[in-house]
Order: C-alpha cells, then structure tokens, then sequence
C-alpha cells in the first residue's frame, strides 16, 4: 500500500489538502501558467489598440517614435534579458540546494530591475520637460500631427503598466530573499522561486513586444 | 472490499465508507466565533460568505428593479425625477451582473461544491480564494462609495464618449468593477488548477461530473475574458482622470473601439454567467430523473464550444454602432452557431427525462422552470442575432426582455435549483417542500407577468431606459410592474422559509436525494476536510443502475493524512488502522 501517492509520508512544507510534494508543485506551477495567460490577454488589449491606431495613423507612429530614444531602450532590454538569465540561475541554485548562490542571483536580478526602472524614470522626466503628457496634457509641438498625443498615450500605458509589473517582481524577490535567508527553501522545496521565475520571464517578454513596437519602427 | 486501478496502474485497496447520517462534527462547527469565519481558508465557509454576499446584492438589485418598475407605471413622473431613475437602473445592472451574476454560480455554489465533486480536501489555492472574496468585497465598497458619491448615469456599459464626459463619480465605480475582475480571475484560476490536479483517485476526465465540465468551461472564459475588462476599465478610467484621448472622438479617439473592447469581455461574460447554471441543471436533472445522463460528452463538450464560439460574437452588441456590414454579417452568423451547443443541452437533458422516474421536488421544479424560459430567451436571442430583425429591436424592451429572460429566467432559475439542491449539503437541514414548490410557482407566474409584456411593447418600438413613453405602452408597463410584485412576494416567501429551515428545519440526512454524485457520499454538513477518507471513483456519477455501495468506496485502511489519529466510520472490512 505505501506506493500509492495518498499514504506517502508528508513533508513539512506540504499543505495539509495536496496528496504530496509533486501535487502542490504542479499546482502550483500550472496556477502560474494560467495566471500568465491572463496577463497576456490583460496587455493584449492595449497591444489591440496599438494595432488599430497604427493601422489609423500610421505615419504619426514613424514621427512619433524618434521621440523615443533607441539607445537607453536598448540598454533597458539588454538589462532586462540579462535579469532573466540570473533569475533562471536562481531557479538552478535551488534545485542544486546552492541556498547562497540563490540568494545571490536574487539579488542581481533584484539589482538589474532596479537599473531598468532608473533608466525608465529618466526618460520619462526627459519627456515631461519636453511637455510629451500623457492625454489632454500633452503640449508638446515637435510633431507635426493632431493625434500624436494618442501616440503618447498608448505608450504610457504599455510601458507604464509594464513598468508597475517590474515593481511587483521587484517586491517578490525581495520576499524571495528573506524567505530564503530564513532557510524556507531547498532542493526539494523552491515553489516560489520557480513560479516567480515564471512570472519575471513574461514581464521580460512583454518588454521583448514593446521594445521594437515602439522604440525601433521608425 | 473492492480492488479497482488508480491512475499510473497502482493497484489500491478500498472499502466502503458509509456516511454518518447525523454528523456531531463538521465544518460548520469546526471553529467557532465571526473572526473563524472572516479568516477561513476553507472553500465551503468561503462559498457561503459569497453566497450572503450576493443575497445581499440581489436584495439591492431587486429593490432598485422594484423602484424602476414602480416608476414606470405612469407615462409621465410617477415618483421620482429622471436623473434619479437613470442611476438606478444604472445601478440595478451594474449591481445585479458584476455583483450577483457573475459570482452567483461559479463563486457561491461553485467554491462550495467543487472540491467535494472532485473528492478533494479543498482547492488548489485556498488561501487565494479567500483573498478572492476580499478582492470582492473591496470592489464592492468602491461600488458603494461611488453610489454615495455622485451616483452613475451611464448605464451598466460605461459607453463613451457619455461615460467620460457626464457627471457623477464613474471613477469610482470603474474602479470597483476592475477590482472585482481580479476577484473573478482568481477564482477562475484556482478552479482550473483544481480540476486538473486535485481529482479524487478513479476520477478520470470521463467520470467527471457535468458541474465540473461547467465550471471549467466558465473558468477558461472568466480567465480569458475578464482581463480585458479590466484593461477597458483602466483605459476608461484613465481617460476620464488623464484625458488620454484613446475612447473619446474629441481628442481623435474611438467611441467603437471601446464598444469592442467592453464587448470582447462582457459577451463572454454572459456566458460566465449562463453556463455554471447548466451544470446545476445537468446535476439536477439526472438526480431526479434517476437516470444515467442522456449525451454525456454532448453535454460536457457544448459546454466548452459554448466557451469557445462565444469568444467570437461580440459584434453582435453593434450592428448599429457603425461596424462593417461583412463583420456584422460574420458575427450575426456566428451568434447564430452559438445556438447548437445550447440545443444540444436542452435536448440531452429532455432525453435524460425521457422515461425516467422524475421525481419533481423543488430543484426540478426550478429546472423546469429553467427549461421553459431559456428556451424562450435563447429563441429570441437567435431573433435579435438576425441582421435585419435587429435593427429594427434594437435598443428596445424586446432586447430587455429576451435578456432577462436569458438571465433571469435561465441563470437565477438555475440559481435557485442549485440553492435548494444544494441546500441540505451545505446547512444538514431541509427546507419546506410545500413551500418550496409553491414559491416556485409564483415566481414563475411573476416572471412571465414582467417580462412577456416587454417583448410585445419592444416589438411595438417602446425603446429601453426611457424615463417616460408614450400612452399605447401603459397597459404593458403597469401588467409588468405587477408581475415583478408578484416575483418580489416570491422571493420574500423564499427568504422566509429558507431561514425557517437554518432554525428550525429537519435533519436532512446525509443524501436526502438519492443521487449518486460524490458530494452526496460524505455527511451532510460535511466534515471540515469533505471526506473522512479519501474517496475512489469506480462509475460515473450519474450511472444511477449501479448500486449505491459502488459510489462509497474510498481509499482502504490509510487516512488522508490529516487528524492521523481520528476514528473513520467504517461498515465492513477490517478496522480502521490508526497512523
């Protein structure tokens, strides 16, 4: 009777209602997965009505996109790609019980977010000084178009709300890391790194769709 | 005993688990004292917070209804001032679909009755689920606060440019409804994952009851569907707060591009809302037919095309509103496809009666109901689908009464099937048969009072949300404002003997139905973990010419891991090895 998965010996981190440690795992990894579906379909509604508007307007895209600053938009993704390599080195330190090396790359990951953000909060003042506003604020006259706030608009909104997910990944890896100075996790036990490995893998990936959306059609 | 195979081919050993008929201990009594229950992550205490929650809401809504209808009973004012009733017919919607509807079935019964259909101990997430209902509750305060605080004239779709530009304090209620997504997308989540991790051993995607395969369906719609809700209301909102210029042909923007937008969500929703009810009905239906479900892949799979075609005809809201005549054609006819599955089901369930011995209780009262208005509101929904027929119904009561037929009289029906179904699992006490059937009744009377009249009225051009209308319409109005007293008597008789029941009803029993569904095999209320074992499925869960013993069995000789130490009630075999 003992190999049957319902009579297996409980570990501690295994939640009283999941048969064993490979059912809460799944779970939760699939509960991720789905919860990263509903991101996309989330920005997929913005990524529609950056479509239609381009397809409306499709020369004030060209114009409004030298506005953005190709350079530090490439220097961002660089950023961002490189958190994604030291985050899934995280994942490895775990699974390899290197607590120390998890900790570490946490860390990095956490830095790297951070750099983005910096980046991301100097062009924005560079913009707001120029009066690129979002919406009815937008008093900016070096494009030569009447929509060329909606332009702006969009752009705030994507990478805004791109940008408040790297706030939120940054918020879960700090709790990542007392959560693993507090020796929670282990080879057999890294559940929430993986899925936050999941998570900060899409936010990474949005910004992979936006990067050349907006900074590189021109 | 009985040897049967689990999934990956382990053989295990189980026996029969005989119910206790008159639990001393169960969730109810579990713990103790408000704070157990605010702070519960169990799913059954959580369905029934929902469940208080969405009475609560269906209360308002139905009041506001009640004002409106009174309103409308003289051509002119009759007692309240034409702002006053755009707001509140504003607010019956708002309040009656994102605060009743769409949690009704998959948040109340659904958090309650899934993980005892799959024989587990709880959700995937339970701790999300309780953060769900908070998320709820949140969104609900936003709600209020914006009630109180200028008030909404825009109608439940927010339609801009008018949603940006009137007064009032759609902020605030915009904001609630993107909390309150969350809530939904939660829920959806953790349904998915149950369904697919969670499964009792034997519980194989074919045994699976036709309330899951609603449930999932519904959580694929509210997962997908739901986000793009929210980002319409951020859109929305940012642009009455921020003026971003993306909805509002003022600065350049698309008024129809939000009605795609809001439209790509709130179709599917309709289905969030109707589908859950079908596997109340499935349930329902087979329970009390004592027969084995007629089509059961035909039932489980209309469900999930359901979800699928109606990702697909949200254009069928605009064939007025300026979209291309080839993409009005394309959607009309896809609305019309969305019909088959629903056919499908209301055949598969008149053939699962078909020579069964229907026993007509009170949930199969409410299932016949349900049959006999949907089917109504499903047929006029295919008229208004019709290009030609719509422009001319469009926007008028003839759209108000095929909707209210669709979700009054096919999701609450379903709705209240599910409760009184239900009801002896969730509290261990019986309600009034008599009462029960009779209520029944008079629902269905003040159903048909209200709502029959609008269609003929809406076919005569009495168009929807006027104030005030011209004199030939009197007659319609004031027979409809009757019949919805009459539904408010019902629902009042309702409320009365259902509480009657929480204090003084009989012992039910653990199966007072006889059904062969999982949940029905554990003690009614259920044991704080549902199952005192863990259960193994050998049947189907409608394969009533199988022997009840056959639906009992459970895992033999081991526990389920928690209270190792506990006794389990044991009929036969050996006796109950202690961990």
């Amino acid at each position: 009777m003992s190999e049957t998965s319902a009579v297996k010996d409980k570990q501690e981190h295994v939640k009283h209602y999941f048969v064993d440690s490979d059912q809460q795992f799944e779970a939760s990894k699939m509960g991720m997965w789905v919860f990263l579906v509903t991101e996309i379909l989330f920005f997929g509604g913005l990524f529609a009505a950056y479509i239609v508007y381009r397809s409306w307007y499709p020369e004030l895209y060209l114009m409004a996109s030298t506005e953005l600053d190709a350079f530090w938009g490439t220097v961002n993704t660089v950023v961002l790609i490189g958190s994604s390599l030291t985050v899934a080195m995280a994942i490895r330190s775990a699974q390899l019980n290197q607590i120390k090396g998890l900790i570490i790359n946490l860390w990095i990951t956490i830095g790297l977010a951070c750099v983005f953000m910096v980046i991301k909060f100097f062009e924005y003042m560079y913009k707001f000084q120029k009066g690129i506003l979002p919406g009815e604020y937008y008093t900016y006259d070096g494009i030569a178009h009447e929509q060329a706030n909606i332009f702006f608009s969009i752009y705030y909104m994507m990478t805004g709300l791109h940008g408040v997910h790297v706030v939120i990944g940054i918020g879960l890896m700090l709790w990542l890391v007392v959560k693993a100075k507090k020796g929670v996790f282990s080879s057999q036990y890294y559940t929430h790194v993986e899925i936050t490995g999941l998570y900060w893998h899409l936010v990474d990936v949005i910004w992979i769709f936006l990067f050349p959306l907006l900074y590189l059609i021109d | 005993m009985a040897t049967t195979e689990a999934p990956n081919t382990r053989k295990i050993q189980v026996q029969r688990f005989k119910p206790d008929e008159d639990p001393k201990h169960h969730y109810l009594n579990a713990e103790k004292g408000i704070w157990s229950w605010l702070t519960s992550v169990d799913h059954k205490r959580i369905g029934l917070m929902y469940l208080a929650s969405i009475a609560f809401f269906f209360l308002i809504g139905g009041i506001l209804a009640l004002v409106l209808r009174t309103e409308l009973l003289t051509p002119a004012r009759s007692f309240i001032d034409a702002d006053v009733y755009n707001q509140i017919f504003t607010l019956h919607g708002a309040i009656m679909i994102f605060f009743f509807l769409v949690p009704s079935v998959p948040a109340a019964l659904g958090n309650f009755i899934l993980p005892l259909q799959l024989g587990a101990k709880d959700v995937a997430f339970p701790r999300l689920n309780l953060a769900s209902f908070y998320i709820y509750s949140i969104g609900a305060v936003f709600t209020l606060i914006a009630i109180f605080t200028g008030g909404v004239d825009t109608g439940w779709t927010f339609y801009t440019p008018f949603s940006v530009e009137t007064g009032g304090n759609i902020i605030m209620m915009t904001l609630g409804i993107f909390i309150l997504g969350f809530s939904s997308i939660l829920t959806g989540v953790n349904f998915i994952v149950t369904i697919h991790k969670m499964r009792a051993p034997g519980l194989t995607w074919n045994k699976l009851p036709l309330m899951m395969w609603a449930l999932y369906a519904t959580s694929i719609i509210q997962i997908l569907a739901t986000p793009v809700l929210a980002i319409t209301i951020l859109l929305l909102t940012m642009e009455r707060a921020l003026g971003i210029g993306i909805f509002d042909p003022a600065m350049g923007g698309d008024p129809v591009l939000f009605q795609h937008f809001f439209w790509f969500y709130s179709h599917p929703a309709v289905y969030i809302m109707i589908v859950p009810g079908f596997g109340v009905i499935s349930e329902v239906i087979s329970t009390f037919s004592r027969k084995t479900i007629f089509g059961y892949w035909a039932i489980a799979l209309s469900s999930l095309a359901i979800a699928f075609i109606g990702f697909l005809v949200w254009g069928h809201h605009m064939f007025t509103a300026g979209q291309s005549s080839l993409a009005s054609m394309v959607f009309s006819f896809l609305t019309f496809l969305v019909g088959i599955p629903t056919g499908i089901k209301i055949f598969n369930w008149l053939a699962t009666m078909y020579k069964g011995s229907i026993d007509m209780k009170t949930p199969m009262l409410y299932a016949m109901v349900f049959l006999f208005l949907f089917t109504i509101g499903g047929f006029t929904g295919i008229m208004l689908g019709a290009l030609v027929v719509d422009i001319h119904l469009h926007d008028t009561y003839y759209v108000v009464a095929h909707f209210h037929y669709v979700m009054m009289g096919g999701m609450v029906m379903a709705f209240l099937a599910g409760i009184h179904y239900w009801w002896p699992k969730m509290f261990g006490k019986m309600y009034s048969e008599f009462w029960g059937r009779l209520t029944c009744v008079i629902i269905f009377i003040g159903f048909n009072m209200t709502f029959l009249p609008q269609f003929i009225m809406g076919a005569q051009g009495m168009p929807r949300r006027y104030y005030n209308y011209i004199d030939q319409f009197q007659p319609f109005h004031q027979f409809s404002t009757m019949g919805s007293y009459v539904l408010g008597v019902g629902f009042l008789i309702m409320a009365a003997y259902l509480i009657h029941s929480l204090l003084r009803g009989e012992k039910s029993g653990s199966n007072p139905w006889g059904s062969r569904a999982l949940e029905w095999q554990t003690p009614s209320p259920a044991p704080h973990h549902n199952f005192e074992h863990t259960p193994v499925i050998v049947n189907g869960p409608y394969d009533y010419h199988k022997p009840m013993s056959e639906f009992q069995l459970g895992i033999a000789h081991s526990h389920n891991g928690h209270d190792a130490d506990k006794e389990v009630d044991v009929e036969t075999g050996t006796a109950t090895e202690k961990a």
